[in-house]
């Protein structure tokens, strides 16, 4: 006895396949040329294998053989943790079993696959007093979309700009000094640290380090002294392991004050090294 | 020596003052009388007058300006003013026109500055004397007699005072004259993001214009002692360069930068062929020389501090005035080739930005001494005896004063209007004139033109 074909492939349904359709309407013929160019002389298509869903009963009915004809996963498709049921409708058969530890089964009936864990293919396998049937039936178990990942604050995120400006601190001066202050050292250490993981991200890029003074010592004296500055800044990084030939030194003395109130809390912002980006 | 010039001025007389405000300027500062007393009568045209009010009020104003000469008021003077030697006669009953009329009271004018101007073929033609009031005898109170021509229109007539205006100075030995001069500077007025830009403007203020268009940080301009070159510390690279224009092409000329952080602060030497500059070519701020190019490179200083503003004499090459610490910045001198550094400031406060006077003699400078930190005031010092006077007074921060080409103005920039914009003054701190008033306004030296 021959059986039809009733068994729906899960592959058949899956959503994406519309999607590749097309795309695979166009790769075919040109992957077809391309093999063929590869291949010689060669003209002949391969067929495609046969598809491991067609039943492998013999087509040729036999008297005696079961008759598989309904093998299905309702639905085809779940998300991972989700339950669906087999259904089978078997005819002519002693025996049905199912693998993946089902078992024995009757003829007709449903079995429940509850929390679904991944794509499983079923196989069906029917014995009559002729012979053997079997069929496949696929669960496809697809991943749930994934939940956001945790808002975070660290600094892995960003345009270099915005990282240098979030992440780098200035260090400040002394009035007329370029010392390294107690506080500036605090300031460099972290610095270098953040110097590190914004140069290993941006592996072209390099790093200005800026020397700045307040608007009280002459135009001309603090362009020497805000070079002296951004040296000893640069110095104290490199120390610490920072490339020194990521690093690039620029004194803008007095000309770029951030702060222009004539008191000591602006004139202390003023006396700076601060970080920029090369161009 | 000094009591020999002194006896060879009393002997020349009034034609002495002039050499003695150059011989000492000290002293001149200090001086308030001893100067000629001029009489400047009104000119008038034998043609249009339309351009008589800009030309009596330029002669007027050099004249002043130059601080040679005690001005007469006009509102003294008698009825009757001279146009030509011809209407002078030996006495007038006070009524003008007789020199004795203008030597005596109420005028008290030891010369007398009168003339004409007519139009001629289309030339404007000026007729301008001198004379010594109180001399008895025409000819020999006859100073100045001189015809100058001009384009007929108000440029013209301002041209031909100033033309006037310079050898009457230059009759009383005034060192130079500012006719021409102008003064470069440094303003933001027409650029955008915290950048500046090279201007330039007439020495009075006047013909404010753009020199550089850079779109960077522009600063620290000098200006080459005939005039022709400009150079200037740029950001257009990234870090500061010494650039250099030619002032009439208005084109960059070629500078050799060396490799540093910083290549500033330049200068030039008095024959305008070389110049001094600072680099931090070997880590540090140090003084360089070099040719007018940049190449040949040498440095001069050796010393563990920062080093700026290198300024050599004008008269003599081989002394160098700079800036540095360590300690307070202060103004030291040494050796063009570097060697017998010596302080020159006394150490009190912090010292900077010294420009060297035309005479080689006398430093203008800004001083923060007895006032606080950042609290810069002009000062003039002689280099020789270190005798200083001030000239501002805590009117705001007053930095960056340059010499004028005459020795005797000085420009100077001032916050002292709540913005920083630039001002002219007499190096005795007088006639005080704030030229500029757009955006703020910095770094001003004074070229011959």
């Amino acid at each position: 006895m021959k059986m039809s074909l009733p068994i729906k492939s899960s592959h058949l349904t899956f959503p994406n396949r519309r999607t590749l359709t097309p795309a695979l309407l166009v790769l075919t013929p040109l992957l077809m040329v391309f093999a063929s160019a590869c291949g010689g002389k060669k003209t002949g298509i391969t067929p495609p294998p046969a598809t491991s869903q067609a039943p492998t009963n013999n087509s040729t009915p036999s008297a005696g053989r079961p008759v598989i004809s309904e093998f299905i996963a309702e639905p085809s498709s779940v998300e991972r943790g989700q339950s669906a049921i087999l259904r089978w409708t078997v005819t002519g058969a002693t025996g049905v079993a199912i693998d993946h530890g089902i078992g024995t089964v009757p003829v007709t009936g449903t079995q429940r696959l509850a929390a679904a864990t991944a794509t499983t293919t079923y196989t069906l396998t029917a014995t009559g007093p002729g012979g053997d049937a079997s069929a496949t039936a696929t669960l496809t178990v697809t991943a749930p979309v994934p939940p956001p990942p945790p808002t975070t604050t660290t600094s892995t995120t960003g345009t270099i700009d915005e990282r240098v400006q979030r992440e780098l601190h200035d260090a400040l001066f002394d009035y007329d000094s370029n010392s390294i202050r107690a506080d500036a050292r605090a300031v460099l250490s972290a610095d270098a640290e953040a110097l590190k993981r914004i140069l290993a991200d941006f592996p072209r890029a390099a790093i200005i380090v800026e020397g700045h003074c307040d608007e009280r010592g002459s135009a001309e004296y603090n362009l020497g002294l805000g070079d002296r500055r951004s040296t000893a800044a640069r110095d104290y990084l490199t120390q610490l392991g920072v490339p020194a030939d990521r690093l690039k030194t620029v004194s803008y003395g007095k000309e770029r004050p951030t702060c222009t109130e004539a008191s000591e809390g602006c004139w202390q912002q003023n006396r700076r090294a601060h970080f920029s980006v090369g161009q | 020596m000094r009591k020999s010039i002194i006896v060879t001025i009393a002997a020349l007389g009034i034609l002495g003052t002039g050499l003695l405000l150059g011989q000492d300027i000290t002293s001149w500062i200090r001086s308030t009388g001893g100067k000629p007393a001029l009489a400047v009568i009104d000119f008038r045209s034998a043609g249009s007058q339309a351009y008589m009010g800009a030309f009596n009020s330029t002669l007027f104003n050099d004249l002043q300006n130059s601080a040679l000469f005690d001005m007469k008021a006009k509102s003294l003077f008698p009825l009757n003013n001279p146009q030509r030697p011809e209407d002078l006669r030996p006495t007038d009953g006070g009524a003008g026109f007789a020199l004795a009329d203008w030597a005596g009271a109420p005028v008290n004018a030891s010369h007398l500055v009168f003339g004409y101007l007519a139009e001629q073929n289309g030339v404007l033609a000026l007729y301008g004397n001198v004379d010594d009031t109180r001399q008895s005898d025409s000819q020999s109170a006859k100073l100045l007699a001189q015809r100058y021509a001009g384009t007929p229109d108000q440029a013209g007539a301002i041209h031909l005072a100033h033309e006037f205006a310079t050898d009457i100075i230059k009759q009383f030995g005034g060192s130079g004259s500012l006719l021409g001069s102008r003064i470069y500077f440094v303003s933001n007025r027409t650029s955008k993001k915290n950048n500046s830009d090279i201007w330039v403007m007439d020495w009075d203020g006047n013909n404010q214009q753009q020199l550089t268009n850079t779109n960077a940080l522009t600063i620290m301009p000098a200006i080459s002692p005939d005039g022709s070159r400009l150079a200037y510390t740029s950001y257009a690279t990234g870090t500061p360069n010494v650039n250099v224009l030619d002032t009439v092409t208005k084109r960059t000329v070629p500078f050799y930068n060396q490799q540093a952080s910083l290549n500033a602060n330049i200068s030039f030497t008095p024959d305008g062929k070389s110049v001094y500059y600072v680099s931090t070519a070997s880590g540090q701020p140090q003084i360089y020389f070099a040719g007018i190019d940049g190449r040949g490179f040498r440095r001069i200083s050796f010393r563990d501090a920062i080093e700026a503003e290198p300024k050599v004499n004008p008269v003599n090459p081989g002394l160098l005035l700079f800036v540095s610490g360590p300690g307070p910045q202060q103004i030291y001198q040494m050796s063009s080739e570097g060697v017998g550094v010596q302080k020159v400031s006394n150490g009190e406060g912090e010292a900077s930005n010294p420009s060297w006077n035309p005479d080689g003699k006398h430093i203008a400078f800004s001083w923060t001494r007895g006032y606080a930190t950042g609290n810069w005031n002009v000062f003039v010092m002689d280099a020789g005896t270190h005798e200083y006077v001030q000239l501002t007074h805590s009117e705001g921060r007053n930095e960056n004063p340059v010499w004028a080409p005459d020795g005797k103005h000085l420009v100077f920039m001032s916050n002292r209007s709540g913005t920083e914009q630039i001002y002219t003054m007499l190096a005795d701190g007088t006639q005080v004139q704030q030229l500029t008033s757009k955006g703020a306004n910095r770094f001003p030296v004074w070229g011959v033109k």
